[in-house]
């Protein structure tokens, strides 16, 4: 399978062949307002031309910064146009992450979102040597703005028809002129582990990708895709962007962010992909709904959801289910299932996806359990994306799915995934030798996971491959396997595992500030802020229960002993967590290492100073003494009494 | 474009407004301040006919508006939002909203009861002006929700949604950052010079905070027991010893010149 065409040439394609479909639907005014690919095409000509006329063409850069909004992706599409290169950025990115993407990244035209972007850059400019020209979208504010070097987006518009009426079919000339293998996305990498890295990806890569998962998942242009994750990951590009055009299907923009939830009910996708963050949220969210409610609705929904779990434990293991279970089910689609998914804006779901992070098996069977085709995917940046998901029928909560045709995966001896496809990166930018280390001489990528290849021939992915380690008496651990366990609870926001080389295992925990306020709020439980109620001791006892339960499905060497309630969330702009929500376990654990100490040494609190950083980039230092928890062992007996998923526990031999 | 003239206003024995003149130009945006009980929104009722003066005269664009009623003077183009919120709690708000374009609305109750036809269209052509202030004032979340379940600072925004629903060329607000925490009150300086930027409103604003004043206005006023003390550029006034002494006592006048 290869690649013959770029992304600008598909979207030609599709203007020649569907020019009156909607390519682009973005609610504004309370209204969904269709794009016409006939006109999204027009759009990009005429900003493409635009660009010309600033001298912008093949190589140069530009990147977007905003939620996801029509303009931005004509930018995008009219600088590949050209032959350039998109470089999408984080919105949400401190001062200092967002100026070295940009200038590593060599970007010459920035296009922003609005007032808040745009004096973003503007306080930057000095720091990138490259940029010439600052595009908005959205003028509200900018209008006593008078540096030269902003611009609007209409008016590189109207420069463009300009400049187009003395070069006729110039940027028809400069897409024709465009090669698959050319350059055409540059990912920066949410930088788990070090600085973000430019992944180089090219029209061929993003579209081998596409045509996989359109191939293996039955993606058709009739399909509906809500665009709401950040521009800047690669997931987003993939489906917003290349399987898009490859497909020829319309993509939807919700109004603004806070009305997602809204805008996603209203339309009611056919095709959705979330992080697991987001189904994180959902369940939490779902969870308070149900506490809150009266209690007959409460008992009806515990009923339900019991009812949704035994069936869905029967079809998994592959036993039939039994008449008296299925009649419980077809009531409780009525009562609750059916609502349930319709309040998610997942009625008309066809195909959901989870991907980017592992998500909890509990969360998992939930949603499968309440009739969402929920199926996890599996990919990374340097794949372009994508390699593999779950196939309809084979969903389960163990592994990643099968890889798309014409993807080859090996395992090497130390346990780590080895993938070949047609995704593979085009390198790192600015940095040979860095990909040289992920890139074997012959085309495999070392994807860092360690994971292995089941009976089925699905791909599971047990943690990160330096992340699994073993404890002080040898029995493996996968960090990851435990933190999603627990965060399964919906107390716990995020838990950070430690036990490599340690006697037993102990956790960071975050607290949910929702949830765990609500809690407080029922149980007549005062507090003043997240610091304060983290500190409480009725709140170390609910987690402790928490921690308990977790333990009661565990065998017990990887069981929980002890864990502190850290009295703040983990957070991006502390470089906690990555923009996508990974948790990045070294850097907490170099930070958090005072902590770490205190719980192998008996101590019963400990003393630390947090430095926090706000969005401008201030610092300022926290200090405090906060209590470790130890969870005794009186709980359920030992390994006789864990429930069989327990025993199944991804950490196989190979990896450990 | 608004002049009031040596206006005064009593209750019973209280003078709270003694001969005060101001004149306000098209485009600007002009504060009033001043402590408490010093004649500030009696100043503003005055202007939108919820009070008639004693004594002096009001002209709005050359027109003489002294004794005329609040709806009148609505419909010559003058809004005003309160310093106690008045929405209305249990509608929506977009239906406050839309309330505020009623002044606008033309169709007579005849055509509005058989609703196609010109009702239909001017509720349309109504409906889209509100979006645009519910997008411009970024309330798109909150489109169908009860004003009465929103927080404080939101309903503020909401009641400024409702007068300039109203299109008006002059607007009053009265107090609309009180109350609000800081970055309420940053957002909304932003959305009141926004308003002023976009529409060329021209804005007549009582404030009790002088970072936010002395940031966005164009001139001051300073009221104090009924009698204007001073007006201004906001350099101006800041260095004025009455209002220095007004406002602060006599021994503040360092904090004050930070300010």
């Amino acid at each position: 399978m290869s690649i013959d065409i770029t992304l600008p040439q598909l979207l030609r394609r599709n203007a020649e062949r569907t020019p009156d479909r909607p390519a682009l639907r973005e609610k504004d005014r309370g209204i969904w307002q269709p794009y016409s690919w006939r006109r999204y095409w027009e759009e990009v000509r005429d900003f493409a031309l635009g660009l010309a006329a600033e001298g912008f063409g093949r190589g140069d850069k530009l990147s977007v910064i905003g939620e996801n909004r029509p303009r931005l992706y004509v930018a995008q599409l009219a600088a590949q146009s050209l032959g350039g290169i998109a470089v999408p950025v984080y919105q949400d990115a401190i001062a200092t992450e967002l100026a070295y993407v940009l200038d590593h990244a060599e970007t010459s035209v920035v296009v922003a979102e609005d007032q808040e972007q745009v004096d973003k850059i503007l306080s930057l400019k000095d720091r990138l040597r490259h940029l010439k020209l600052i595009v908005y979208d959205d003028p509200r504010g900018l209008r006593n703005y008078d540096d030269p070097i902003l611009k609007a987006f209409e008016a590189v518009e109207a420069a463009g028809r300009e400049f187009g009426a003395t070069h006729p079919g110039y940027v028809e000339a400069a897409i024709a002129a465009g090669k698959p293998d050319d350059l055409t996305l540059f990912s920066y990498t949410s930088g788990t582990t070090s600085r973000p890295k430019g992944v180089m990806l090219s029209h061929a890569n993003l579209l081998s990708v596409a045509e996989g998962l359109a191939t293996a998942e039955g993606i058709r242009p009739s399909d509906e895709h809500l665009s709401y994750l950040p521009m800047a990951w690669v997931g987003n590009s993939v489906f917003s962007l290349a399987l898009h055009m490859w497909v020829g299907f319309t993509i939807n923009f919700p109004e603004k962010p806070e009305t997602l939830q809204r805008d996603l009910r209203e339309l009611g996708p056919t095709v959705a992909l979330a992080p697991p963050r987001y189904w994180e949220n959902a369940l939490t969210a779902i969870m308070v709904r149900a506490a809150d409610a009266t209690p007959l609705k409460r008992h009806t929904f515990d009923f339900f959801r019991g009812v949704a779990e035994r069936a869905q434990r029967c079809e998994t293991e592959g036993r039939p289910i039994p008449v008296g279970l299925r009649l419980l089910r077809a009531i409780g689609e009525v009562l609750v299932y059916g609502p349930l998914r319709d309040q998610l804006g997942l009625r008309r779901a066809r195909l959901v996806y989870t991907g980017g992070a592992p998500l909890g098996p509990d969360i998992f069977c939930f949603f499968r359990a309440i009739g969402v085709n929920l199926k996890q995917a599996y990919g990374a940046t340097e794949l372009s994306g994508l390699c593999s998901a779950q196939p309809d029928g084979e969903a389960d909560p163990d592994t990643v799915g099968r890889v798309f045709a014409g993807i080859e995966v090996r395992i090497d001896d130390g346990g780590e995934v080895l993938v070949r496809s047609g995704g593979v990166f085009q390198g790192y930018y600015k940095q040979p030798e860095t990909t040289s280390e992920a890139i074997t001489e012959d085309g495999w990528l070392r994807t860092g996971d360690a994971g292995f290849l089941d009976r089925r021939g699905h791909l599971v992915i047990v943690d990160r491959a330096r992340d699994v380690g073993k404890l002080a008496d040898g029995t493996a651990l996968a960090p990851q396997f435990l933190e999603n366990k627990l965060k399964f609870s919906p107390y716990i926001g995020e838990a950070v595992v430690f036990g490599d080389a340690r006697p037993f295992v102990s956790a960071l925990i975050a607290i949910d500030a929702a949830t765990v306020g609500n809690w407080a709020e029922r149980h007549n439980l005062a507090y003043s802020s997240f610091q304060d109620l983290s500190a409480r001791p009725e709140i170390l006892e609910l987690i402790k229960g928490e921690i308990r339960k977790c333990n009661a499905a565990l065998p017990a060497p990887i069981r929980l002993r002890r864990f502190l309630v850290l009295n703040k969330e983990f957070d991006a702009d502390d470089d906690e967590i990555t923009r996508t929500r990974k948790i990045r376990r070294r850097f907490v654990a170099e930070k958090y290492a005072a902590i770490v100490e205190a719980f192998y040494q008996d101590a019963a609190d400990v003393e630390i100073s947090i430095e926090i950083t706000y969005e401008d980039g201030r610092k300022s230092v926290m200090r405090s003494t906060l209590a470790i928890g130890d969870v005794d062992e009186s709980g359920p007996g030992a390994d006789a009494a864990a429930p069989a998923r327990a025993a199944s526990a991804p950490i196989p031999a190979e990896a450990g | 474009m608004l002049a009031a003239t040596a206006v005064s206003k009593r209750f019973g024995g209280v003078r709270a407004v003694e001969e005060v003149s101001i004149s306000v130009r098209r485009g600007e945006i002009a504060s009033i301040i001043g402590p408490n009980g010093a004649g500030k929104t009696s100043l503003l009722n005055m202007i939108s006919g919820f009070y008639r003066p004693d004594a002096g005269s009001i002209t709005f664009e050359g027109r003489d508006i002294t004794r005329a009623r609040p709806a009148e003077i609505a419909a010559m183009g003058i809004a005003r939002t309160f310093q106690n919120i008045a929405l209305f709690g249990g509608m929506t708000v977009l239906d406050n909203i839309m309330l505020g374009r009623h002044v606008r609305m033309k169709a007579g109750v005849l055509s509005s009861f058989v609703y196609w036809g010109l009702a239909q269209k001017e509720e349309v052509a109504h409906r889209a002006r509100a979006e645009e202030l519910i997008d411009f004032l970024e309330l798109q979340d909150l489109r169908k929700q009860q004003t009465s379940a929103l927080a404080y600072g939101l309903r503020k925004r909401v009641e400024l949604a409702r007068a300039l629903a109203l299109d008006p060329t002059l607007l009053l607000l009265d107090e609309p950052m009180g109350g609000m925490n800081q970055e309420e009150k940053e957002d909304m300086a932003r959305y009141v010079i926004d308003v002023n930027e976009q529409w060329g409103t021209t804005i007549i604003l009582i404030e009790h905070d002088m970072a936010v004043v002395m940031d966005i206005s164009d001139s001051v006023t300073v009221l104090d027991r009924g009698r204007k003390i001073a007006e201004g550029t906001p350099a101006e006034v800041q260095r004025n010893p009455l209002v220095i002494h007004a406002y602060l006592g006599g021994h503040h006048e360092q904090e004050w010149a930070a300010a």
